[in-house]
């Protein structure tokens, strides 16, 4: 330190003054994400002391506006969870195999332009996806299986899976990507086939990147909006047929909100539903999370 | 790089499938014994073959997919798009007129966030890949930032509503949704310019460390300028994100109609999806406004595709100098 004199010193102070700076404003996401949690708590509790939790998890009416009001949010959540389980069924076997097409098969020059499609896939707006689920494919659904109407779950399902798609897609193509050469080339020496690789080797190899992949695909469609908001059809109703109509969580927190009375009690069941729906996606991304840092493909060798 | 070892793979993989002398079939796989016969061999072949179209079906399932929205919406949407259309404020309750202020708006909130969200972002992404060191705190950062990119857009919209609106008073405005879109795009930036710092290479940094340099003087003057059409390119996909959000700004900045240009933040606003939305779901005249909810939705996504190819093709660009 003597010997760089003060200018040395200077320069080893603002180092660790920008240094402390910079960790500072990278605590900016955990800073928001414990807002989000605190408001999302302030403003949501103060319904527990009108409807238990028991009530409100698993009451089956889901009545607002009424005189009393019913606050049980369990058809929303049957909703949520029944929506994105038929999207998963499309989205899943979709991005996967994708996923292997462009990691396995496709040649350097087809996958420079499949590739930006799915990105182009994962930019569209929401609200364009809804959008065209309203005015072209429930007409279409109403009219091929004779529905009262196409505003259903299956219509959300399907727009939801082409949402989460993209998401599958990648994070598995980046998983698949990073198998070990060696394993694969193994496994073709050995006298396996392309196929009989992909599927005994590099599947297997890459199961945790993939895994991430699909919870974070399935987390994308519990709390996406727009689409079922648009599209699902909005009946607070447990579903009896892939074709009925339905509220999930977003839904009903997107479309009541705007006239829900300032801090009234819908005001708070509405910031409650909020804390459930944040409360899945935690879950899935936790989940996620530790998929990915526990059974990571570490080298050749732990296969 | 990661164009070489596909090449690479390639021509291992080509030589391996379509030389089945070069395999040995034979070579009693599952242990069935040297005597497998061309007809299992030909099956093994054959479900191959189906499974490999399989995927090449599903890869297309995408394109096809994207095909039918963009073609769809252009195709109805285009008649929409006048001059009036995008130069006017709507008219007679919505059910003529253009869609000018939705589209004002629209830019101001997206811009309101990437002005949020790219100092900070870049920041954070500065912290993790050149100062943290492995460690709780590292793990924890990288959780929350992992799930604020998982939190639904809703959620954002009610934080916005109950933090920004109301808390901080903010009132619904611009500035309660440039900031809850930043909110929402953070995680966006972060990773993009995250990637980018990772990409320029250590030697670029030892050698300005070598030089004397300190190491936020290496970050400042080395890795940023290396780095930098990375972070653009991740800007722009944050700007093209927050353009397309509806739910954040329902209940933070976007209101049904406005009889004025906004001028100033605090101003409420309209936007373009969430105009689409309205016009879509609300009201009597759904019919009757059926070509306006085309053309805006045209509008919006020639914005946000437009922006991402921008963004694909300058990254493109960027790869190819980068090995050439």
């Amino acid at each position: 330190m003597q010997k760089t004199g003060p200018s040395g010193q200077t320069r080893v102070r603002i180092e660790k003054g920008v240094r402390i700076l910079f960790f500072a404003i990278a605590s900016a996401s955990i800073v928001t994400l414990s807002l989000i949690v605190v408001f999302l708590f302030m403003e949501g509790l103060p319904i527990f002391g009108k409807v238990s939790l028991q009530d409100f998890i698993f009451g089956r009416y889901w009545y607002p506006t009424y005189e009393p009001p019913d606050f049980g949010i369990f058809p929303l959540i049957i909703a949520s969870l029944s929506v994105t389980l038929v999207a998963s069924l499309i989205s899943i076997p979709l991005g996967v195999m994708t996923a292997l097409y462009l990691a396995e098969i496709a040649s350097s020059r087809l996958r420079e332009i499949v590739k930006p499609i799915v990105e182009l896939l994962a930019a569209l707006p929401s609200v364009v996806i809804g959008f065209f689920g309203m005015v072209v494919v429930a007409p279409f659904l109403q009219e091929t299986f004779n529905l009262a109407t196409g505003l259903n779950l299956f219509n959300a399902s399907l727009m939801l899976a082409f949402m989460s798609v993209p998401t599958i897609c990648s994070i598995s193509e980046d998983a698949i990507f990073s198998v070990p050469k060696e394993l694969k080339e193994a496994s073709l020496a050995l006298g396996a086939t392309h196929w009989e690789t992909i599927w005994r080797v590099i599947v297997p190899a890459s199961i945790s990147g993939i895994s991430t992949a699909v919870i974070l695909g399935m987390s994308r469609a519990v709390g996406e909006t727009m689409v079922v908001l648009m599209v699902a059809g909005g009946a607070a109703m447990i579903p009896t047929s892939i074709f009925d109509p339905v509220r999930p969580l977003p839904a009903s927190i997107a479309a009541e909100m705007a006239e829900a009375p300032f801090r009234g009690d819908h005001y708070y069941a509405l910031f409650a539903t909020g804390i459930v729906l944040f409360g899945f996606t935690l879950l899935f991304n936790l989940v996620a999370d530790h998929v990915s840092n526990k059974y990571r493909q570490v080298g050749a060798a732990t296969l | 790089m990661r164009k070489d070892l596909d090449m690479a793979d390639d021509v291992s993989l080509t030589e391996a499938v379509h030389r089945p002398g070069a395999l040995s079939s034979d070579g009693g796989h599952r242990g069935n014994g040297p005597n497998i016969g061309s007809g299992l061999r030909g099956r093994r072949k054959a479900f191959q073959s189906l499974m490999f179209t399989l995927f090449r079906v599903a890869a297309a399932v995408n394109g096809i997919a994207l095909l039918i929205i963009v073609t769809f919406l252009f195709a109805k949407g285009y008649s929409a798009i006048t001059w009036t259309f995008l130069t006017q404020p709507p008219m007679d309750s919505m059910t003529r007129g253009g869609i000018l202020p939705c589209i004002v708006g629209t830019i101001c909130l997206s811009l309101g966030a990437i002005v949020v969200a790219l100092p900070i972002g870049v920041a954070s992404a500065i912290y993790l890949c050149e100062y943290a060191r492995p460690g709780r705190m590292l793990r924890l950062i990288r959780l929350a930032i992992n799930n604020l990119a998982g939190v639904p857009s809703v959620v954002f919209g009610l934080f916005g509503l109950a933090f920004f609106v109301i808390y901080l008073q903010m009132g619904v405005s611009i500035l309660a949704g440039s900031l809850t879109l930043g909110a929402l795009t953070l995680p966006v930036i972060i990773g993009s310019a995250e990637e980018a710092m990772r990409a320029v290479p250590d030697t670029y940094r030892e050698a300005s460390l070598g030089l004397g340099a300190t190491k936020w003087q290496t970050i400042y003057r080395v890795v940023l300028p290396a780095a930098l059409p990375g972070i653009l390119t991740g800007a722009i996909l944050g700007i093209s994100r927050a353009a397309g959000e509806t739910a954040p700004i329902m209940f933070t900045a976007a209101v049904f109609f406005t009889p004025s240009l906004p001028r100033s933040v605090f101003d409420e606003i309209m936007a373009l999806p969430y105009h689409i939305y309205v016009l879509a779901t609300a009201g009597t005249e759904i019919e009757k406004t059926r070509h306006l909810q085309f053309g805006t939705a045209l509008v919006l996504i020639v914005l946000v595709l437009g922006l991402n190819l921008v963004a694909i093709l300058y990254r493109a660009h960027l790869r190819r100098k980068r090995m050439g």
